[in-house]
């Protein structure tokens, strides 16, 4: 049943993508300021959002987990967590590659990009501190608390360098440079969130899956072990 | 009588992911009673313990203590804990290594407290030292003074004689005979089941996470002590 | 009050073992002493350059001091397994963490202070002009690396790797107080008062210790606890 789920996503979400990509690159017309390179953010800029509300998702599932003491939620958790990271990795590549057409150089400091980095950073401990932790209840009570803190941090993080860059202005990355994108430029950000999102959830219930696997077998082995 | 009970365990189940290291525990100690857990290596007895000693909370399953639960300030208060390691700091002297516990404890005079229990341990002319100069057989008889120094209740011991010289064992036997006649619950898992069963009323017997057998002990039980092993354990 | 005289308690005693053996204190001092002159090679110490840098590199300086000195907070606790004894006694778990992050808030800031004269000698900045506000700076800066580090030392402490874990956890985590603490120290180490558009940042600062400090106490149970 889950095995159709994925599969069906996976395959609905590429075929939409494909359509959208067609779209993109047949029908909306150069931005006047960027040129070609702008069709970029029609990825970059769903991306972000997918990562971004992805860390809160799973926190959510985090105090699920502290509530319920079900490890399904931490496995949850973790999974959405994982692919969130590589989406904000997307969001940070795309947004690089945009940053060396547009400003020449692959990385400015810019501020949203900055604190992408920083997310990145902090959810790669994220990631780093669940393989250090056997236990899996000692694993997921830190992943919680991790995952909790971590986003309180990078709402601080973002605006914290908001501020940074208000008083130190350096390029920025802004799907309206030169002051306003036409109308019919900015529906595909929104469109091509669709089968990223879908995308993201297909990935979410493989990592799910071979999360339960994984406790399958971690009981197994201490089982075998206990004769 | 619920005021009769002074530890029940109700229930309870521990688990390492999926691993079950406590299945269905279930038992009863009354106030006064002596309880010796037994078992074997891996059996469950230490993470019993922890639980009861609020180090670690059951998955499923509930722990009163003293008729209240194992985390409450007030049971922790009236609780002596003695389990392997010796739970004292080694960069502190003897006394303030006590005065510490005492002050946590909610003595009303911790330096007084202290200085009595170092007499009573034998340790009253090293109070000073720093505890890592002490030998080994210091150490254990500070570490006995720290479980008992605040007329605990309910005694917690996991392999208490385990590792003890002649003059710690000594000192604790008195203490465990003290506690006894004023009416402390003591729960003690040992492997050394000669000392245990000797001092116990009560014997359970946990296997592979389950509670093999729990009742009085028996005269059976202690003029041979593998009888137990051999009835309800593994061959 | 119950609660401080029990973290005080256990602030007492971390303060009273480390004075005792200064293993802890006398590695970070060298540290900060190391760092302090590595940058000495970086930098052309008689430019003006140094001056507005000044800032950013002594919070480069008091974070890698820090480490050392977070991560031996709960460490010190694993020997005879005085943790055990600790979290069975009475004391609730908030109670100690906020013990422990007091006593590593004195230590951390006894060694920013000892690296405060030696930055100005070294790289010729007369610090403390405007020190009373710089205290208050560095006083807030610390206390945030401080509550964060301790949170992460606990729950690192019985971990295979827990040298790589604590700094790898520590600094991203900690980057609005270091961005903080730097914007409002830049112009303070050198003697100008903080303007009106830097204010934000102390809200930054005062923001960032409360909210962590709240919900390092909240969760200090599930993370010390089983």
């Amino acid at each position: 049943m889950r095995s159709k789920l994925i599969v069906t996503l996976a395959v609905v979400a590429c075929l939409v993508l494909a359509w959208n990509i067609r779209t993109i690159f047949l029908h909306v017309p150069d931005e006047a300021n960027q040129g070609a390179i702008f069709r970029i953010l029609y990825f970059h800029v769903p991306s972000a959002m997918t990562s971004f509300c992805g860390f809160f998702v799973a926190m959510a599932f985090s105090l699920m987990y502290l509530y319920k003491q079900d490890l399904k939620y931490d496995s949850i958790a973790a999974s959405i967590t994982e692919v969130s990271l590589a989406f904000a990795i997307v969001t940070l590549v795309t947004g690089s590659i945009w940053g060396r057409i547009i400003w020449g150089v692959w990385w400015a400091w810019d501020a949203r990009l900055t604190s992408y980095f920083i997310c990145i950073l902090i959810y790669s401990g994220y990631l780093m501190l669940r393989r250090a932790v056997d236990e899996p209840n000692q694993r997921a009570r830190f992943s919680t608390v991790l995952s909790v803190l971590g986003c309180a941090d990078i709402t601080i993080v973002w605006k914290s360098i908001e501020w940074f860059r208000t008083q130190h202005p350096g390029p920025v990355l802004s799907v309206r440079n030169g002051g306003g994108m036409a109308p019919g430029m900015e529906a595909p950000v929104y469109i091509n969130l669709i089968p990223l999102l879908m995308l993201c959830l297909a990935l979410i219930l493989v990592r799910t899956r071979q999360e339960d696997l994984r406790h399958e077998v971690d009981a197994l082995r201490r089982t075998a072990h206990s004769f | 009588m619920a005021s009769e009970v002074g530890v029940a365990v109700d229930a309870v189940w521990k688990f390492y992911g999926d691993y079950p290291a406590l299945r269905d525990v279930s038992f009863k100690v009354n106030k006064g009673a002596c309880l010796a857990l037994l078992g074997r290596n891996g059996a469950g007895k230490t993470t019993l313990l922890r639980i009861l000693a609020g180090l670690t909370r059951p998955a499923r399953g509930r722990v009163t203590l003293l008729g209240e639960d194992a985390r409450a300030v007030e049971t922790r208060r009236r609780i002596g804990v003695l389990g392997h390691g010796i739970g004292i700091y080694d960069e502190l002297s003897a006394f303030e290594n006590l005065r510490l516990f005492g002050r946590l404890y909610g003595m009303e005079n911790p330096a007084k407290t202290a200085k009595e229990w170092l007499a009573r341990t034998g340790l009253d002319r090293v109070q000073d030292g720093l505890v890592r100069e002490f030998s080994r057989g210091m150490r254990q008889r500070l570490a006995v003074a720290r479980a008992f120094l605040h007329n605990p209740a309910l005694l917690l011991l996991d392999e208490p004689f385990t590792a003890l010289d002649d003059r710690a064992i000594a000192v604790l036997q008195q203490l465990l005979a003290e506690a006894r006649t004023r009416g402390c619950t003591i729960v003690m898992s040992t492997h050394q089941l000669r000392e245990a069963l000797e001092l116990a009323s009560d014997v359970a017997l946990i296997n592979r996470g389950r509670l093999a057998f729990t009742g009085e002990r028996s005269i059976e039980m202690l003029q041979d002590p593998g009888w137990l092993y051999r009835n309800y354990g593994e061959a | 009050m119950n609660f401080l005289r029990n973290a005080m308690a256990i602030a007492y005693k971390d303060l009273r073992s480390e004075v005792r053996s200064k293993d802890t204190i006398n590695a970070s001092l060298s540290f900060s002493l190391v760092i302090l002159l590595l940058f000495s090679f970086a930098f052309d110490t008689d430019s003006e350059q140094v001056q507005e840098i000044s800032g950013g590199l002594l919070w480069i300086v008091f974070a890698f001091a820090s480490s050392l000195i977070l991560g031996r907070s709960f460490a010190r606790e694993l020997t005879n397994d005085c943790m055990d004894a600790l979290i069975a006694s009475p004391i609730n778990p908030a109670e100690l963490f906020f013990g422990k992050a007091v006593a590593n808030f004195a230590l951390l800031l006894a060694v920013e202070l000892f690296c405060l004269p030696v930055f100005g000698i070294f790289y010729n900045v007369r610090w403390a002009q405007q020190f009373p506000v710089l205290l208050v700076v560095v006083m807030l800066g610390t206390w945030g690396m401080t509550v964060i580090g301790t949170l992460f030392s606990a729950m690192t402490v019985n971990l295979r790797l827990r040298e790589i874990m604590l700094p790898t956890l520590v600094y991203p985590f900690i980057i609005p107080v270091l961005l903080g603490a730097v914007q409002l120290s830049k112009g303070l180490i050198i003697g100008e008062p903080v303007g009106s558009d830097n204010q934000i940042w102390f809200r930054v600062l005062v923001a960032f210790d409360l909210i962590f400090t709240l919900l390092a106490m909240a969760f200090a149970d599930i993370v010390l606890v089983g």
